[in-house]
């Protein structure tokens, strides 16, 4: 068999930690390999040794047989080895075409020859089915889109072997789909592909064979065809996973959250929530499917005070918080996971110490007259790591050092210490891996069966439908239908999000099923 | 090599090569840099006077520092603590030499119109910054021009169209026989205890308040802040005011302290502009401060004796001065240097 890569037995170390113990991965031509890991397994490390930007402690790296020194990127461009970040390393204010060339201009006379390159690019794109305008700048075209600018650079500079750092992280569906189509193209065009990602249905969907690394170490490399998620993911975690979450039926009480004709609009002026209505009771999740801005984070940003709205009544408990500030409507009951968790959920260059105590800094016991107690703050959030199980050496080591997993869990323990009537989790899972997804939807289910209320908002159909005990369909700005998860099904709910009516979805709606909020 | 090791090695490598560089400077316009160091050592630690005016010197230089490490490490530039200087130093002497006060309040009040007076000229450039998001960059940077030409004009009326304020009462000054006997009749004056009970201040506010927290919550992450319920607006003023307030506790050590009065300016004292490196080579911590201000205040007033001691002219001077202060500046460099050789070492 030809190996155009044969990474063997390599290892790097940081200090003590060791990042890679000896793992083997070998490319074959051709053929998309996925790399596939938890958050913090090794994966990036084990590319960036391959790409140049580390050198590892031992081992050895071949390409096409031979034996190479990859010292730094250059080396690895010169081998035909292209990646593409997560993190898009483009400059928003240049064309697609600058981009690519950045670095390596070709000249004529003296100035840059812009034309030629574009021409090139064009002749590349259209090779590979990418439909970029090398003339668009990159700020006016979609994620999807300058993922595609960053494929392409890859290929000007003749990458033969491309890496694809976590590609879908940042993408809708519908530009996953397109980018699969782009990558076996790519394998037609005789490319060969290493695909890092800790999805597991895209390495169902799109990948040769998987080589699976946890905690540094090398699991195994196994065909695709001769295995299955459930195997995969046990291999990833080193232990079962279930991919249903268990729970009981729900059984839900008096109402918590009430709103009535909220209509928000965004920066711009822009109405995003329209005339929306919705109601939560104790005891019960209700999910929130929709697509991308379809006016769930104004809604959102509304409901915690991050956001005016224009009109309407958001009540908790029976009590209006219309409008009020973040603190007194955190103070009325309410528990927050942000979506972004950087933007909100965090101060990344605070200790995470401090940032478990972000939200009850300012009493006692962490303070009194406004003295801070330091002390108490770091004892709670030592609680909260254990509790949490908070992956972390304490809580002084700076919150931008722990991997997005952990992040999330500290937020979530955070929020839930505080003992909200209502726990709003905006993209609870979003970029996590399956042990750490599992992690939060328990915790989530845990709160319900303690008598709370969670408003849960995802853009993944698998995490609405599990976790949730009502749907409420969210299509230009209001919940346009509320449904069972035991009564519908992703096609269904596929067409709700699409602004269809149920009527349309399901001509023969069944009596009785009609479940508004209203 | 230890870490603790390197941490010492640095300033005393910077310090050395930046002596070397300006010795080359020295020599290559034809000057004795031996003669010249003799007399920079001698104008900073030569006998007790010059002592007492290098610590002098350093007073204003540590609240300056301040002003502009506490503003950075609530994530805001203030360009302007030149400007709240001089409204401190113009508000001290008014106030210490208008109103005839028993001490224990003249003196206070006296130092606290220098504070409030530099908070005030911060605090617009705040308020802009918190209400309209105008940066405080440009705002403060101004507000330095209106500030020396307004109190030019403020000393020139007061004085009936002279250049200069009337002195300050006994009973509002700063100044200290017992120290300035101490440094054989040096202008030394209580300022320094002010400078470094501020240097306290600072480390107490940031580390120890819940005001603290949140300004550096604020200067970190505002989004993040703003979900977590603390008020935007309010932290960037106060951070502004804080600021200020250092600032013209600056000015006020200059017109108590100093001076005793206030002259005319052609330009600005630079001590504010002075400050943003104080603050920078001090990491902007309260100790790295004064660590920032003593190698500034001594070396400043050091090299008043170079062309005195060693015929050295004035230009020559400052690109020694400046040379020093550059390469302490570059110590990241030195650091990577030393670590790129123990780690050699380690390998060998």
């Amino acid at each position: 068999m030809e190996y155009v890569i044969e990474m063997l037995n390599i290892r790097k170390e940081f200090g003590n930690f060791v990042a890679n113990d000896n793992i083997t991965l070998q490319l074959r031509k051709g053929e998309i390999h996925a790399l596939l890991g938890e958050n913090g397994a090794g994966k990036s490390t084990l590319m960036n040794v391959l790409f140049g930007l580390y050198q590892p402690e031992g081992g050895e790296i071949r390409v096409r047989g031979k034996k190479v020194d990859i010292t730094d990127p250059n080396v690895a461009n010169e081998l035909g080895i292209g990646m593409v970040h997560q993190h898009f390393m483009l400059v928003e204010n240049f064309t697609v075409t600058e981009n690519i060339i950045l670095g390596n201009e070709p000249t004529k006379n003296g100035s840059v020859n812009i034309s030629s390159a574009a021409k090139k690019v064009a002749e590349l794109s259209k090779q590979y089915g990418l439909n970029v305008d090398p003339n668009a700048k990159i700020e006016d075209i979609s994620v999807g889109m300058q993922q595609r600018a960053e494929i392409l650079k890859t290929l000007y500079r003749g990458a033969e072997i491309l890496i694809f750092d976590e590609p879908t992280a940042s993408l809708t569906p519908q530009e996953i789909s397109e980018l699969i189509g782009i990558m076996k193209k790519l394998i037609a065009e005789g490319k060969s592909i290493i695909l890092i990602t800790h999805k597991l249905q895209e390495i169902m969907d799109v990948s040769d064979r998987v080589t699976v690394i946890r905690k540094g170490k090398g699991i195994g490399t196994v065909e695709t065809s001769e295995t299955d998620p459930e195997q995969l993911a046990s291999m990833m975690v080193g232990r079962q996973v279930t991919f249903k979450t268990e729970k009981g039926p729900a059984d839900p009480k008096e109402e918590v959250l009430r709103i009535e004709g909220l209509t928000v609009e965004d920066s711009r002026g822009v109405p995003k929530v329209k005339n929306l209505n919705l109601n939560i009771r104790k005891g019960e999740i209700v999910g929130i499917a929709g697509i991308d801005g379809n006016g769930q984070s104004e809604l959102i940003e509304a409901i915690t005070g991050l956001r005016k709205s224009k009109s309407g009544k958001i009540l908790i408990n029976g009590k209006d918080i219309t409008n009020r500030r973040p603190r007194e409507i955190t103070n009325s009951g309410i528990g927050h996971i942000p979506q972004d968790r950087h933007k909100h959920g965090l101060v990344l260059d605070f200790p995470i110490g401090h940032n478990i105590g972000l939200q009850t800094y300012y009493r006692p016991p962490y303070s009194k007259g406004g003295i801070i107690n330091y002390t108490a703050i770091d004892k709670k959030a030592e609680e909260i790591i254990a509790q949490y199980d908070v992956r972390t050496q304490g809580p002084h080591e700076p919150a931008r050092a722990l991997s997005g997993g952990n992040q999330q869990k500290a937020i979530i323990g955070r929020e839930v210490e505080r003992d909200p009537d209502l726990l709003i989790a905006a993209l609870p899972t979003r970029g996590l891996d399956v042990g750490a997804i599992e992690f939060i939807h328990r915790r989530l289910i845990e709160q319900r069966d303690s008598g709370k209320a969670v408003l849960l908002v995802s853009f993944e159909l698998d995490e609405v439908m599990n976790v949730s005990d009502r749907i409420a369909v969210i299509y230009d700005g209001s919940i346009i239908d509320t449904v069972l998860p035991s009564e519908t099904d992703e096609q269904e709910l596929g067409l709700l999000m699409a602004g269809h009516s149920r009527e349309a979805a399901v001509p023969q709606a069944e009596e009785g099923d009609n479940k508004h909020v209203e | 090599m230890s870490n603790r090791m390197i941490n010492l090695l640095v300033p005393a490598i910077a310090v050395f090569l930046g002596l070397l560089v300006g010795a080359i400077v020295m020599l290559a316009s034809g000057y004795d840099p031996v003669a010249g160091y003799i007399a920079l050592w001698q104008g900073i630690f030569g006998d007790t006077y010059a002592i007492g005016e290098t610590i002098r010197q350093i007073t204003p230089y540590i609240l300056a520092g301040l002003a502009v490490a506490f503003a950075f490490r609530t994530g805001l530039f203030n360009i302007g603590v030149e400007g709240q200087l001089i409204v401190g130093w113009f508000a001290s002497v008014y106030v210490g030499a208008a109103f005839d006060l028993p001490k224990v309040i003249h003196l206070p009040l006296a130092i606290l119109a220098g504070a409030a007076a530099g908070a005030l000229w911060a605090f617009l450039p705040g308020l802009l910054k918190a209400k309209m998001k105008i940066h405080e960059v440009i705002v403060t940077i101004m507000m330095n021009y209106i500030a020396l030409h307004v109190v030019n004009a403020l000393i020139k009326t007061w004085s009936g169209g002279g250049d200069k304020t009337d002195r300050i009462l006994e009973s509002a000054s700063l100044r200290s026989e017992f120290l300035s006997s101490l440094t054989d009749y040096s202008r030394l004056h209580y300022g320094i205890l002010v400078a470094l009970l501020m240097v306290v201040v600072m480390w107490f506010i940031l580390e120890k308040t819940t005001t603290g927290f949140e300004l550096k919550a604020v200067g970190f992450n505002e989004n993040a802040s703003e979900y977590a319920g603390m008020k935007i607006g309010k932290n960037i003023i106060l951070s502004m005011v804080i600021s200020g307030a250092f600032a013209g506790l600056a000015g006020a050590m200059e017109g108590l302290g100093t001076f005793g009065n206030m002259y005319t300016r052609g330009g600005f004292t630079g001590i504010g502009f002075d400050g943003i490196a104080v603050a920078l080579l001090g990491a902007n911590t309260p100790l790295g401060v004064i660590f920032g201000a003593v190698l500034f205040g001594s070396l400043k007033y050091g090299a008043l004796n170079m062309p005195n001691a060693a015929q050295i002219p004035e230009e020559v001077v400052q690109i020694v001065i400046a040379l020093v202060i550059f390469f302490v500046a570059c110590g990241y460099a030195i650091r990577l240097f030393l670590t790129k050789i123990s780690k050699k070492k380690e390998a060998k």
